[in-house]
């Protein structure tokens, strides 16, 4: 009697029974595989701070100075100078929450470079990595978690000079803000990484375009300060909207999503209509690397 | 059962150079193939096309029956690669590095236990596992990374120069592990510039000039081909001009000398090509001391895979080598190979 052999998933997975693998494409997408390999990568960069903190610690004395030096400079401001704020110290800790994590997420890309100028990328490269998007995403897991840390800090570090403390619905905002203001950056470090020849370029890149984006947003003074041409650049820097919002937070605790938020030379722009375009400004950032990322990961 | 690897009119070319011209090449599984020839002749090219680093500008290349160009995924699961250049995270003990590597080639967790300590233990890593790689010697550093190429017990290992530089305890620790690979089953592709190495490992080899394959064979078989004996003869420890060309003459009149060349560079001694039989080496000395003159040293042996590179290109390994140092750009390079 004969009999229907069916096919077992193993005998599937030997290569002697199919007879021609390589004429049939196999991109099936495997979501354990990509936790897997996105989970390691990320283990990676965890051990490395671990073993080598000096990072951190860095990046948690930097804002702290900001806070405490820069604060101080303009400790003996007329009330009432710098909008709602109570004092320069509360407008500014706005400012330094959202300026480190800029900075944080804009040198994401320097371990990255350092992978491909070493041949550590080339380990990765060869092998079958679910989707290559996984080296991004553990990169930015990485940071985010970075971010939330001297945040963390920086608040505390405030209300300890005197800022206060956000409720806890608008803490949560302020980490949302943080979050998705780390993961456009991210991308657009990581970018940045696979488009210049070398580290060299890349620390160029950042050394010039930090400060600028620092002094042409509202992160040490208000809009109401600049001359319009400045207060139209700061109202076209992304790092504003998120700013923005923050501070309000600080100095509104009935804070609503309707809420006037920013006075640009465009017109008023409400506490949803900054998230909106912060969130827009990261999701335009994760887009415009998906073609970069797809020709060096080719 | 399909070629382990298949190479067929591979071509790449960087800007305005031709990095490979045109290399075929058929291996089947379970042997350890040999890519010889000069520093600058194409061979880490054609690995980074072998292995999807490179996107080739014309030609097929296979693994294990899986289209390399048509489904990478599948080819990567196939290969493990070992670059010429190890990359390690200095920060990671050797045991951590070889955990990413496991996770990245989707190892289940115990599988991957169990493929670490064998491989630590194959490569006699047992001391080291847990220390950081930054404190490694090169030589640890290069087992290790092979280590880290086997584990997910690829059905072809491709490796890029694996002993250059290395010392040579860790070399033989190579060869050994190589010779063990194979008859385990798995195919290793090896390139190298020493051609000792690939006598002594090589199944077959191919060897490779300025991009294109110029022989390929046993090297028992190319060896053949070139044919003759080759006879070393030093006539003092360094042999005036004028007495190396008149023994030259005398000896080029013998009918087993099939050609007579004078190395300048050792001395002057004199390099025969002879036909294989059991007297040469006593009919050379009887001919000299009819001639009066002396014999410092000589000896006989087959043609080396040097002569069957310089029968083929008309220059020896080393003189490609010293040539091609010259006009190479390691920046470029260097670029080439950053992703």
């Amino acid at each position: 009697m004969s009999q229907t052999v069916t096919p077992t998933p193993a005998d599937l997975n030997g290569s002697k029974v199919l007879p021609n693998p390589g004429n049939t494409p196999v991109s099936t997408f495997n979501v354990n595989e990509f936790i897997q390999e996105t989970l390691a990568l990320t283990r990676r960069l965890f051990i490395q701070l671990q073993r080598r903190p000096s990072t951190l610690i860095a990046g948690i004395i930097q804002p702290v100075m900001w806070l405490v030096l820069f604060g101080a400079l303009f400790q003996n401001m007329p009330q009432g100078l710098f909008g709602t704020s109570q004092n320069y110290g509360q407008f500014l800790a706005a400012g330094v929450i959202v300026f480190t994590a800029f900075s944080g997420a804009l040198n994401a890309g320097l371990p990255v470079m350092f992978d491909r100028e070493f041949g550590f990328l080339n380990r990765l490269l060869v092998a079958p990595l679910a989707s290559r998007f996984s080296i991004v995403l553990a990169s930015a897991i990485f940071i985010a978690t970075m971010s939330l840390v001297q945040t963390a800090v920086i608040i505390a570090m405030s209300a300890v000079l005197g800022a206060g403390l956000p409720a806890p619905i608008g803490l949560g905002l302020v980490v949302a803000i943080v979050v998705v203001l780390v993961l456009g950056v991210t991308a657009l470090s990581l970018g940045l990484a696979f488009a210049l020849p070398g580290h060299i370029e890349l620390i160029a890149v950042i050394f010039v375009s930090s400060l600028p984006l620092l002094f042409a947003s509202t992160a040490l003074a208000p809009l109401s300060f600049m001359p319009t041409w400045l207060q139209v650049v700061a109202s076209l820097n992304p790092l504003s909207y998120a700013i923005e919002p923050i501070r309000y937070i600080y100095t509104h605790p009935n804070w609503l999503l309707g809420s006037v938020v920013m006075h640009t030379p465009f017109g008023t722009v409400t506490m949803a209509i900054a998230l909106l375009i912060l969130v827009g400004f990261s999701t335009a950032g994760l887009l415009a690397i998906r073609p970069l990322l797809k020709r060096s990961f080719a | 059962m399909a070629l382990a690897v298949f190479i067929e009119k591979l071509q790449k070319r960087y800007g305005s150079v031709e990095a490979v011209k045109d290399v075929s090449l058929q291996i089947e599984p379970a042997q350890i193939f040999g890519l010889l020839g000069p520093n600058g002749a194409g061979k880490t090219t054609v690995l980074r096309c072998l292995c999807t680093l490179a996107t080739p500008d014309a030609g097929k290349l296979a693994v294990s029956g899986v289209s390399v160009l048509d489904n990478p995924k599948l080819a990567r699961q196939k290969l493990g690669y070992v670059a010429q250049e190890v990359a390690l995270d200095k920060v990671l003990t050797g045991r951590e590095l070889l955990q990413l590597q496991s996770a990245i080639y989707h190892l289940p967790r115990g599988t991957a236990q169990q493929q670490i300590e064998k491989a630590i233990a194959l490569l006699g890593l047992q001391d080291w596992a847990d220390k950081k790689t930054g404190t490694y010697s090169g030589g640890l550093k290069k087992r290790l990374d092979l280590a880290a190429g086997l584990l997910h017990q690829p059905d072809v290992l491709v490796l890029d120069e694996p002993t250059v530089g290395l010392d040579i305890e860790s070399r033989l620790i190579v060869w050994d592990f190589l010779r063990q690979l194979q008859q385990n089953g798995t195919t290793v592709l090896i390139t190298s510039h020493y051609l000792e190495e690939v006598d002594a490992l090589a199944d077959r080899v191919a060897i490779i000039d300025q991009g294109t394959v110029i022989a390929s064979g046993t090297p028992s078989e190319l060896k053949d081909r070139v044919g003759g004996d080759r006879v070393t003869l030093r006539i003092r420890e360094f042999t005036p001009p004028s007495e190396a060309e008149n023994a030259r003459a005398m000896l080029q009149a013998l009918p087993f000398v099939q050609d007579v060349i004078i190395n300048s560079a050792q001395g002057n001694s004199l390099n025969l090509v002879v036909i294989p039989q059991s007297e040469a080496l006593m009919t050379i000395q009887q001919a000299l001391k009819q001639a009066g003159l002396p014999t410092f040293g000589i000896s006989q042996s087959r043609p080396s895979l040097d002569d069957v590179y310089l029968a083929a290109t008309g220059k020896t390994l080393m003189d490609a080598e010293i040539a091609a140092a010259s006009q190479r750009d390691p920046k470029a390079e260097r670029k080439q190979n950053m992703r």
